[in-house]
This record gives structure tokens, C-alpha cells and sequence, in this order.
């Protein structure tokens, strides 16, 4: 990145806001076509069942009904829900698109209506009948695995979906060299994503072109374009996938659902145009969800709080069905087991779990908080166990400034990293010392305070090929029309983080020209390149590299022909306020339109020189980047009714360069309170009988303003080398380095309870009984 | 059966025959075509719906039309119509939000900006809880809500500057 | 997020709405500003053939002294109770409990009529009231009748109220001297319901003697209800901190507690205790002219 920058670190006000304040911007479900019709789905009450008989003829004789199917009729029409993660003799666990004969979690789709409005569908929805043999619902992930368990696939012969492992270093030789072995269970409870806009699609197909258009509210569209394709077995080139306005992703949205491809059948079916709108409901019901795993883990130490080795058994509840990354997501969590220390021999055993419940998948930090959150812990317990400042044991396993690129006996390399520093910061900014004087004060007053420390790294900007099942690179297209203007087409499919404007910042500052000059263009197939898409805190850190080498490419080439029209050196040429000029005669200059033109009228092309002015650039990363930050909280606990308030929040993050610092700050804001989300409110809890009773809003509570303090955060800047902007990413930097730190606060302050660790989410009564406990062993 | 209903939106007469059943916001939307107004949840909990109904702001997701009928409604699109602005560009609620980075998605946004104008009506200098109080109708799941409460007070410091 | 179709009926008076509701019976639901029963028609899990909204009714929201005592119209929405002037300064219990409901829309839009009449276990008013020793004024045909809040709030979801019967006002007598009263709640945090919502009402006699106790419950058990074990520990004793502790734990006396995903039985025992314990300590303040 240039030294000195007109645009690029600024923080320049968002171009998307404009249409989005004032109500002027469309989601999918603002989408009106002529002859539109809506499609609504009949869900299984039950969470494990067997489909008797459906019988639907009193819905297709409803008012407004153009069509009702099941999943009989769609069996040799649309494949299976597709699963990209491929992990060695792994169960085959498909999903198809409607319920075929028997239904394995509550909320699975078993018939679709097709009406004139959304209402008859609605209504015609409830007037199919269907016969349900209904099964022993397995719900637990630890009793799934017990013999004797009833099995949800009948060609399984349990329902262990797969095991995996990894090991680097001597573990054996760790824990026989340990003073102590620290151990504990951790659960890391299931979420439900809750972007605020649901899922929803339009399809529409036109026969002549052959040409079925999609619209959905999804993180990849050209992924879900190629998949689409397969499932309705289509040419390629005959589906468009557009992705309107998206109202939040977090994950959810990064796959290919049944009623993607339903949709597009419908549409195609019936030759009128189809929307469904997924419900809230819904989609808690059949939105993946993220996280459920259970961890077990062992931690060798020696006396002066030396890390030897860690072990982790995991669970990972993977629900009923592989959706597109279920089973690849646990596995992260291996990866990434060292946290931000050096842990010379690491074992990871691994099983996921088939159960009668919605799939999980990649919830923003996909795998990665689960890692953050038991190193963090341990750190902790550690800490504890030693009697020892969790300061104090982190920095006692930093890895050393020296060792990086750092590579971590589960095989991933870190790139850059200066830990000390941000924990540093972190520190000062909080005045840790002097909060852990109150803390002390407000213990003798009887009050219950603690804090908590959180020293993290993540993998990001996934990611290089190699380790990304439909390819980690990203693609921009540059196309400088004849009258300046620039079109920056991005393979990555943002939906809030703002990249119409940290791009266009990108291509001013490169080229010398406005942001306002720069029109960034996303989410259409059928223009922009393809291209893998946004998730992963990605879309900088590769979609954002590809479009800086796009833009290169046309700089060298506007130099070319500048310096050639000018007679000056190309190699010395300077782009700034639409002009390019030579540095050693500023006043000798000519205007960007006027270099652009010459391209496109190509009267005077230098020799060799193809007229107009665009490129395409795939960037192909050589390795993950790994962003890392140190937060510090503060919470206070009613010793009355155990409720936890949190009292100040202190974010200290490295997401190596910055395009413009107010997005990130956005980004690690609501990164951190979808964390104190999971840490204190969330759950997805389904009963016995396998009903998600959290299924709506009025039971799964998620962070409101009011829920919380002013939070304080600050940067520190470690570039990365992985790519030639520096950047590393911060999408997913405050769901995974936040969630340990208000853990770690919330066990902090009920140790003088005799707590050594609670279980999220921190619920007040959970919180109540343990401090009933404590006192009441105390007396 | 369906009943007539008669409301003024953004300053625009609407006479429609709808089913009594119909929901404002599915009327405002699919009716009207004013598709701003956003649906989040259908239990009155999320407030991505919410408009003003004769000043006030509601979750029009739990109004039906027709009780809305006789009714003065302003939703997000004519937001720039209300005072202190009345038609010149920007509400300074909508300027904040943009000035502060007070959205990412967008989705919750139009309610978010609703509330917030009721809020400063009834409450010019509101303190941060107090901001963060009311706007606890409305969730967003991007922004952690630092800055929109930073919009907010944007707006509340704007309004004051031009009224006097 | 689609209700079934229903028939649609808005009466001009109250005389057409009473009859309405007579002629159409259980097959009729009356909907004011509709935040209790239009989540359950969206949902699906009511399904009237007919909806009678008597939210155009004239003259029903208003507060307003008469008799020497406080007057509520039944369509007077929490907003308008929250932000009264007479409320605050003649019954500022209702003001505080109504800030307390819900948000700023459904505040703006729900009505004190429609609350009580639903008798939602975990609504907020129903313990105000009951702490009020309010009554409720109920219209039918043949009249009006005013029904003792303690005989109100009969089981979940069920009211005093006959068939035939709509809720027309609520009827509070105003604040004495050297009272004070106090709403303490524990939010359902998804919901904003109460887990536990304690509405106390406390007098002081000569000496710092409690003279008048009244607590009101909401949340704990199938419909609120008035805490007289709390109330009879209470009366003619010198109030302290101690002696509302003490008497708070009476506060789930008789009460088999709900249990749910938000709090188990045993839980809202215990809050209920905490929670009444804090609203009398209020209350007391309150007595003393303390904010």
C-alpha cells in the first residue's frame, strides 16, 4: 500500500448508504415480476418420521392453487442438496429438496403450494394431509453415538458421521514431561444465525433463452449458479443467479438450499415467475445453524505456566443432513487449536454426529471461536491452576516476534503477528492494574466482579485452493469505459461490509481519480466474473487483492500510453486528481479522460498496444492470513438473581491494513455483540421430542442496545505478507476473539464461588445456582 | 370478504379494497409497492416494520390494514417530507446514520431511522441510554448498535442547530 | 406470519359493539390495539371467524379524575398511561409498569384493556392493578358492573369477565399521604415479558408503621395474583430492609410456579422473593418522599 494516500485508510462514508436510508434499495422480497406467483412449504412437525401418505388434493382444489408437490414428485427432477466437504470415509447423509419418505428434523420441508398470492398459499399450506409414522427422535450427540441408539439412515450402521484426526508434535512425550494436566469440559452451545432479512427467492424462467434467472438473498452466487445447475440439470449458461440487497448473512447464506433449487423448478414448471419468502420460523427451523460442539480438553503443563501439549476430544452435533460446508466446519477447529501460542504437540480427535436436528454450518467464525474459545480457557484454567494472572500465562507462550511465520504443529502457518503489542494495548487502554485493584475492593464489599482477558488469532482470507473445496482464489474485472468511468467488477458478493466503498476507495487511489468515479458491481452472474464469493473475512483480503492487481494491470497500461502520448518515462509517471503527470514535470500533465479515450478511439496506440481499457485478475492466495487481537471486559454479577452486566469492553485488533477504519470499526462492533450474544443470551434448545423450542424471536433473545456499555476499541497494524495490500480481514474478528474474553470475565468473577468454569450461555439462573452452590459450600 | 379502507401515505391518498386479514405491512408493501418497510419477524419483536401511524411509531406487522384505515402513515420513503427538512433532502436521522456508518445490511435500517425520529420528537437531547432505550423495539444484527446511537446523536445535535 | 381470514367488524358505539359481541360469542374475538391477539392470529394459533374491533370506538381512551377516583379508559394505549401527567403525580405505578412493557411501538400501539382482558401470565398490568386494588369497569348488554381486581385474573388467559362482556375502564383510587409504590421486573429477555414482575404499594402510619400493604404478582404462576402472606407479614410492623426480606418470602406462598425454558420453578421462587423484596424497599423510599 503507498506510503502517502489520498483515499485509501480514510474513513470515507459508505456509497451504498444513500439507497439503503432511504428506503430505496430492494431485497429480494421487494422483487415484484409480472404474473409472480409464491410458493410456500408444509414443514414436518416431527423431528423423526416416517411419511405414511401425503394427500394434497384438498390444497390443489384451493382458491388461487396453481400447484402442490411433494417430494415424490421431485425425486428424478432435482438433485440432492449438495455437500462441498469431502472428509476421508465419511457417511453419505443427502438431503433432497422435499422430504421423500421419511423426515429427519422438525421444520424439513415435505410438499410445496404454488398460489397467486402469498395468502392462498398460506391458506392451502394447511389443507395437506399428510400420514406420519413417527420415529424415536435421536436428539443428543452423545447418546447418538451409545450403542443401542435408534439410527437416522437405514443404510448406517450408527450415526457417527465421520471421525477425524490430527496430531503434530510429541503428545505422548508432553503429558509424561507435565507438572500438571489441566482438563475440562467445554460446551459451545448451538446458535441460530438470525440475519435480520430471512432467505428468500424469485425465479424466472424464460423458455425461448433458455434462461432461468434466480434471485437470492446468498453469499455466493455464482457457487449457488453452478449448483443450481446440477440440481435442475441445466447448461451452466442457462442460469443467472442474482443477488439483490442482502440483509445479513453471518454464514447462514453462505450455501445452496433446497428452495433455491425448488424455486427455480417452479418457476420453470409453471412458466410464470415463483417467489418464496422464507418466515421467521422457518428460518429457525431450516436456516443452518452454527457451532454445537462439545470439547474436551487436556491441558499439559509445567509448573511455571510452559504449555507442553493440549488435547482436545471433540463432538461436533452436525444435525440431520450435510448441507454445503457441515462437515468440513468442526475441522477448522483443529486448525486453529494452538490459539496464539506455542503449543508444541497438539492431538485433535474429532467425531461428528448425525442427530434429528437442522444441519450446522458456517456461522461467522465457521469452526474458529469453538478453537479460540477452549485455548482461551485453558489459558485460564491454566491461569487458575497456578494461582497464576492470566496475563502472565499468555505471554509466558507467545510464540517469539523471531519465529514468524510461525507454523503450528496442526500445519497452518501464521503470517505476521505481533501479540504482545495489542495485548499491550488492550491492557493500558483498560487499565487492567487498577481494575484488578477494584476488582479486589469490590470483593470485600461483596460484590461480584470479574474480568476477562482474551488474547486471540484467527484464519482468515480464505483461502489458498489447496484448502478450500471449490477454490480459495477471488476474480475482479476493471473495465474503464470511454468516458473514465470505471466499472470494478468483484467476484466477492458483499451484503453490508461495505466493499462498493472501500473498493471504489481502492481504485481512486490507484488510478488518481473520485470514489465517486468508481462503480462497484457485485452479485450478478451474468456480469461480473466468477468468483467464489464473501465469507471467510475473505472480501478484502482476496476479492479486494484481485481488484487491486485488476486495477495494477490498467495503471501500467494507462502509464503505457500516457507516457507514450506525453514522451515521458511510463516507469515515472504519477496518478493523482485526474491527471497523470511525470514526477520530475508536475506542471507537464494529462488528464485520466483523456488517456482513457485514446484507448478506446486507438488512433495513437503505442506499437503492440490492443485498444480499451479493461482486466481481469484471479487472485490466488499463498496462505490464509491470520488477524489477531487482544480484548479485555468487564462484568458485574447481581448476586441476587445472577444476572451479568456487562460494564465496559476493551478491543484491541491487528487486521493488518486498513482500506477505511470506519468499516472495520463496524464490523468489530457487531462482530463483539453477536459474541456477547452467544456468550450471555443465545441457544437454540430443542426438547426431547426434538422440537426446537427457541423457534421464534419471543424465545431466542439476541442482543439488544440497551443489553450494552459503550465499547472501546483501538487498532494496531501488523501487515500481512500474504498479499501485496497488507490486509488480513475483520469480519469475524469480535465473534471469535470476544466470546473467551466475556467467559473468561464471567468465571473470573464467580471464582471466589468455587466456580473454575460455566457453561454458555451465561443465563442468569445457570449464574444464580452455581453462586447458591458456592455459598452454600462456603457455610 | 374484504372491507374498504381509506389512509393518507407519505402524504398521498389510498383508497383500496383489502381482506380484513391483510397486514399494514404487506399493504404498504404489496399494495402500495412502498417496499421499504421491511419484514424481520412475525412476532412483533424485531421492529423492521416499524412506521409511523399518526405520528407514532408502530410495528405494522401487527396492524392490520384496516385498522389503519382514516390513519396518516409515514414510512420510510417519505421520511424526507417531515419536518425539520419537509421535502429539501436528507431527514438529519437518515444524514446520521449515513455520516456514522450507522448501518451494513441495511435491513433494519428503515425502522431503526422510524423509531429514531419519533424518539427525538418527544426527546431532542436524549442521553445514550436513553437512545439506546428506544430503539430496543428495533434488532440489528450487524453494527453491535455503537453507531447508530453515534447517528442518533448526530441527528439530536443537527435538529437542535436548525431549529435555532 | 399469515392469519386465516376472519370476518372483519368495527362498531361505531359501544352499544353496537356489545351487541356484536353477544350475537357472534365464542366465535368472536375483540381486538383495541391488537399486540395480544394479533400474534396469535399470525401465528395461527387463534383462528376467529370474526374479529370485532372496538379500537374506533370514541370516547374509551382517556384518564381522567372522577368521583375522587382515577378513571382509564379501556383503549388508552401504555403510552399514553406511561406519559400522563395525572398518573404520575396521582398513581405513578401504572406510569412506571407501562414503561416497562414491551418497546416503544408496542407501548405506542398496545392498549390497558386489551392486556387485562387477555390476562397474558407474564403481562405486566395485571399486577399493578391487583397492587391498586383497582376496578375493573366490564360493559354488556344489560349494563355495566365494576368487578374487585382480586376477583379478576382467574387462571391463564381467563378473566372474570363473562361472555358478553368487553372491558370498558379501569378504575384506581389516587395515591394518599406517606404512600409509595413500586414495580420491580425481571424481563424475559427474548420477550420482554416478565419472569417475575412484583407491584408493591405500601402506607406508612405514625411511627414508620405499615398501615396499608398491597403486592401484586405477575409471571410466577398461571395468572397473577395479590401476595397476602407478604402483606399480612407486613401490616402494623415498623418497615426496615430485614422485615421486607423476611415478609418477601412469602411472596410465592400457595403458588405452584411455572416452569419454562427461561426459568425453572424453583428460580422464579426465589426471584419472586428478590423481586418483591426490591419493590417494597422502593415503595418504602417512595413513602418517605425518597425518589
Amino acid at each position: 500500500m503507498p506510503a502517502a494516500t489520498r483515499y485509501l485508510g480514510k474513513a470515507m462514508k459508505r456509497k451504498e448508504d444513500p439507497r439503503l436510508i432511504q428506503g430505496l434499495a430492494h431485497y429480494v422480497d421487494d422483487l415484484v415480476l409480472p404474473h409472480l406467483q409464491y410458493a410456500a412449504i408444509l414443514r414436518s412437525p416431527y423431528a423423526h418420521a416416517k411419511i405414511r401418505s401425503i394427500d394434497v388434493s384438498k390444497a390443489q382444489a384451493a382458491p388461487g392453487v396453481s400447484l402442490v408437490l411433494t417430494g415424490a414428485d421431485l425425486r428424478d427432477r432435482i438433485g440432492m442438496v449438495p455437500c462441498a466437504a469431502q472428509i476421508p470415509d465419511m457417511k453419505s447423509a443427502p438431503r433432497p429438496v422435499l422430504a421423500l419418505d421419511r423426515v429427519r428434523f422438525a421444520g424439513e420441508g415435505v410438499a410445496v403450494v404454488v398460489a397467486t398470492s402469498r395468502y392462498a398459499a398460506r391458506d392451502a399450506v394447511d389443507l395437506i394431509e399428510v400420514d406420519y409414522d413417527p420415529l424415536t427422535p435421536v436428539v443428543d450427540p452423545e447418546k447418538a453415538i451409545q450403542k443401542g441408539s435408534p439410527v437416522l439412515y437405514d443404510d448406517h450402521k450408527d450415526n457417527i458421521a465421520y471421525r477425524w484426526e490430527l496430531e503434530g508434535g510429541d503428545v505422548k512425550a508432553a503429558f509424561k514431561n507435565a507438572d500438571k494436566v489441566v482438563k475440562q469440559r467445554l460446551l459451545n452451545q448451538r446458535l441460530i444465525p438470525v440475519a435480520m432479512e430471512t432467505r428468500g427467492v424469485v425465479a424466472e424462467y424464460k423458455p425461448g433463452e433458455r434462461q432461468l434467472t434466480v434471485w437470492s438473498s446468498t453469499q455466493i452466487p455464482h457457487l449457488l449458479r453452478t449448483q443450481i445447475a446440477a440440481m435442475l440439470d441445466l447448461p451452466e449458461y442457462s442460469v443467472r443467479v442474482i443477488t439483490p440487497e442482502v440483509g445479513g448473512g453471518f454464514g447462514s447464506k453462505l450455501n445452496v438450499y433446497a428452495e433455491e433449487a425448488l424455486t427455480g423448478y417452479l418457476a420453470m414448471r409453471l412458466g410464470v415467475p415463483v417467489k418464496w419468502i422464507e418466515s421467521r420460523r422457518e428460518n429457525f427451523q431450516t436456516t443452518i445453524h452454527g457451532r454445537d460442539q462439545i470439547d474436551d480438553i487436556e491441558v499439559a503443563i509445567k509448573k511455571d505456566g510452559t504449555i507442553l501439549g493440549l488435547r482436545v476430544r471433540a463432538i461436533a452435533d452436525l444435525g440431520a443432513y450435510y448441507q454445503l460446508l457441515t462437515p468440513l466446519i468442526p475441522t477448522l477447529t483443529g486448525l486453529m487449536a494452538s490459539g496464539c501460542y506455542k503449543i508444541p504437540a497438539i492431538r485433535v480427535e474429532l467425531t461428528g454426529v448425525l442427530t434429528n436436528k437442522m444441519s450446522t454450518d458456517a456461522y461467522r467464525g465457521a469452526g474458529r471461536p469453538e478453537a479460540t474459545y477452549l485455548v482461551e480457557r485453558a489459558l485460564d484454567l491454566v491461569a487458575a491452576e497456578l494461582k497464576k494472572d492470566p496475563v502472565e500465562v499468555r505471554r509466558k507462550n507467545f510464540p517469539k516476534l523471531a519465529e514468524f511465520p510461525y507454523a503450528t504443529p496442526t500445519g497452518v502457518i501464521y503470517d505476521s503477528a505481533n501479540y504482545p503489542r495489542s495485548l499491550d494495548l488492550a491492557l493500558k487502554l483498560s487499565g487492567y492494574a487498577k481494575l484488578r485493584r477494584e476488582q479486589a475492593k469490590a470483593r470485600k464489599q461483596g460484590r461480584v466482579m470479574g474480568v476477562g482477558i482474551s488474547t486471540y488469532v484467527e484464519i482468515c482470507a480464505m483461502g489458498p485452493s489447496s484448502a478450500m473445496p471449490a477454490g480459495g482464489w477471488e476474480s475482479a474485472t476493471v473495465r474503464i469505459e470511454p468516458s473514465g468511468m470505471v466499472n470494478l467488477m468483484t467476484g466477492a458478493s458483499p451484503h453490508g461490509q461495505g466493499q462498493e466503498t472501500s473498493f471504489a476507495q481502492l481504485g481512486a487511489e490507484i488510478l488518481g481519480i473520485e470514489p465517486g468515479d468508481v462503480n462497484v458491481i457485485h452479485g450478478d452472474t451474468a456480469i461480473v466474473p466468477y468468483g467464489i464469493g464473501t465469507f471467510g473475512s475473505r472480501g478484502t483480503a482476496v476479492g479486494g487483492t484481485a481488484a487491486y492487481m485488476a486495477l495494477m494491470k490498467l495503471r501500467t497500461k494507462l502509464a503505457t500510453l500516457a507516457g507514450f502520448l506525453m514522451e515521458e518515462d511510463p516507469s515515472k509517471l504519477v496518478f493523482d486528481k485526474m491527471k497523470i503527470f511525470s514526477k520530475a514535470h508536475p506542471k507537464k500533465s494529462i488528464g485520466f479522460g483523456e488517456v482513457v479515450a485514446a484507448a478506446y478511439t486507438a488512433k495513437t496506440l503505442p506499437p503492440g498496444m490492443e485498444p480499451g481499457m479493461d482486466a481481469t485478475s484471479f487472485f490466488e492466495p499463498s496462505n490464509f492470513t491470520f488477524p489477531f487481537g487482544a480484548h479485555v471486559c468487564v462484568v458485574e454479577i447481581d448476586k441476587e438473581t445472577g444476572d451479568v452486566r456487562l460494564l465496559k469492553y476493551i478491543a484491541v485488533d491487528d487486521c493488518g491494513n486498513v482500506l477505511n477504519p470506519l468499516l472495520v470499526d463496524g464490523q468489530v462492533h457487531g462482530g463483539i455483540v453477536q459474541s456477547f450474544g452467544q456468550a450471555m443470551l443465545e441457544e437454540a434448545v430443542y426438547d426431547e421430542q426434538g422440537q426446537l423450542i427457541t423457534g421464534e424471536l419471543t424465545d431466542y433473545a439476541i442482543p439488544r442496545a440497551a443489553d450494552l456499555p459503550w465499547l472501546e476499541t483501538d487498532r494496531t497494524v501488523t501487515p500481512s505478507p500474504v498479499n501485496p495490500m497488507g490486509v488480513k480481514g475483520v469480519g469475524e474478528a469480535g465473534t471469535i476473539g470476544a466470546t473467551p474474553a466475556l467467559a473468561n470475565a464471567v468465571a473470573d468473577a464467580l471464582a471466589p464461588f468455587g466456580v473454575r468454569h460455566v457453561d454458555m450461555p451465561f443465563k442468569r439462573e445457570r449464574i444464580w445456582k452455581l453462586m447458591q452452590k458456592g455459598t452454600r459450600r462456603a457455610k | 370478504m374484504s372491507a374498504e379502507i381509506q389512509v393518507r401515505v407519505n402524504g398521498k391518498s389510498y383508497q383500496s379494497q383489502v381482506e380484513p386479514r391483510l397486514l399494514l405491512v404487506h399493504y404498504l408493501r404489496d399494495v402500495l409497492g412502498l417496499t421499504g418497510t421491511h419484514v424481520g419477524c412475525e412476532t412483533s419483536i424485531c421492529g423492521a416494520c416499524t412506521v409511523l401511524l399518526d405520528g407514532r411509531a408502530v410495528k405494522s406487522c401487527t396492524v392490520l390494514a384496516v385498522q389503519a384505515s382514516g390513519s396518516e402513515i409515514t414510512t420510510i420513503e417519505g421520511v424526507s417530507a417531515l419536518p425539520p427538512v419537509n421535502g429539501s433532502g436528507l431527514h438529519p436521522v437518515q444524514e446520521g446514520f449515513w455520516e456514522k456508518h450507522g448501518l451494513q445490511c441495511g435491513f433494519c435500517t428503515p425502522g431503526m431511522i422510524l423509531s429514531s425520529i419519533e424518539l427525538l420528537r418527544d426527546n431532542p437531547s436524549p442521553s445514550r441510554p436513553e437512545i439506546r432505550q428506544a430503539i430496543s423495539g428495533n434488532l440489528c444484527r450487524c453494527t453491535g448498535y455503537q453507531h447508530i446511537v453515534m447517528a442518533v446523536e448526530y441527528a439530536a445535535k443537527k435538529m437542535k442547530s436548525k431549529k435555532r | 406470519m399469515i392469519p386465516a381470514p376472519f370476518e372483519y367488524v368495527a362498531p361505531k358505539t359501544l352499544d353496537e359493539a356489545l351487541r356484536l359481541v353477544d350475537r357472534h360469542g365464542d366465535e368472536a374475538k375483540i381486538i383495541a390495539g391488537g399486540h395480544s391477539l394479533l400474534p396469535l392470529i399470525k401465528l395461527r394459533l387463534a383462528q376467529p371467524r370474526y374479529v370485532i374491533d372496538i379500537g374506533r370506538l370514541h370516547g374509551m381512551s382517556y384518564i381522567r379524575e372522577e368521583g375522587g377516583q382515577i378513571a382509564i379508559g379501556a383503549l388508552t394505549t401504555h403510552a399514553d398511561v406511561e406519559r400522563s401527567p395525572l398518573l404520575r403525580s396521582k398513581c405513578p405505578l401504572l406510569c412506571e409498569t407501562a414503561a416497562s412493557i414491551g418497546d416503544v411501538q408496542v407501548r405506542n400501539r398496545g392498549t390497558i384493556g386489551g392486556s387485562l382482558a387477555h390476562a397474558d401470565p407474564a403481562a405486566d398490568y395485571p399486577a399493578a392493578v391487583l397492587a391498586l386494588d383497582a376496578g375493573i369497569v366490564a360493559a354488556s348488554t344489560s349494563g355495566t358492573r365494576t368487578i374487585a381486581v382480586t376477583e379478576f385474573f382467574v387462571d391463564m388467559l381467563t378473566t372474570a369477565l363473562r361472555p358478553g362482556e368487553i372491558l370498558s375502564q379501569i378504575r384506581v383510587a389516587p395515591l394518599t399521604e406517606r404512600t409509595g409504590t413500586a414495580y420491580e421486573k425481571m424481563h424475559q429477555p427474548a420477550s420482554g415479558f416478565a419472569i417475575v414482575g412484583a407491584a408493591a404499594r405500601l402506607k406508612l402510619g405514625p411511627g414508620g408503621k405499615i398501615e396499608e400493604a398491597a403486592v401484586g404478582i405477575t409471571g410466577l404462576g398461571p395468572n397473577a395474583y395479590r401476595a397476602s402472606g407478604v402483606e399480612s407479614a407486613l401490616l402494623g410492623k415498623k418497615a426496615s430492609e430485614k422485615l421486607f426480606s423476611e415478609a418477601a418470602n412469602f411472596a410465592s406462598q400457595g403458588i405452584d410456579p411455572l416452569s419454562d425454558l427461561h426459568a425453572s420453578a424453583e428460580y422464579r421462587r426465589e426471584m419472586a422473593a428478590v423481586y418483591v423484596g426490591r419493590a417494597l424497599g422502593r415503595a418504602y423510599a417512595r413513602a418517605q418522599g425518597k425518589p
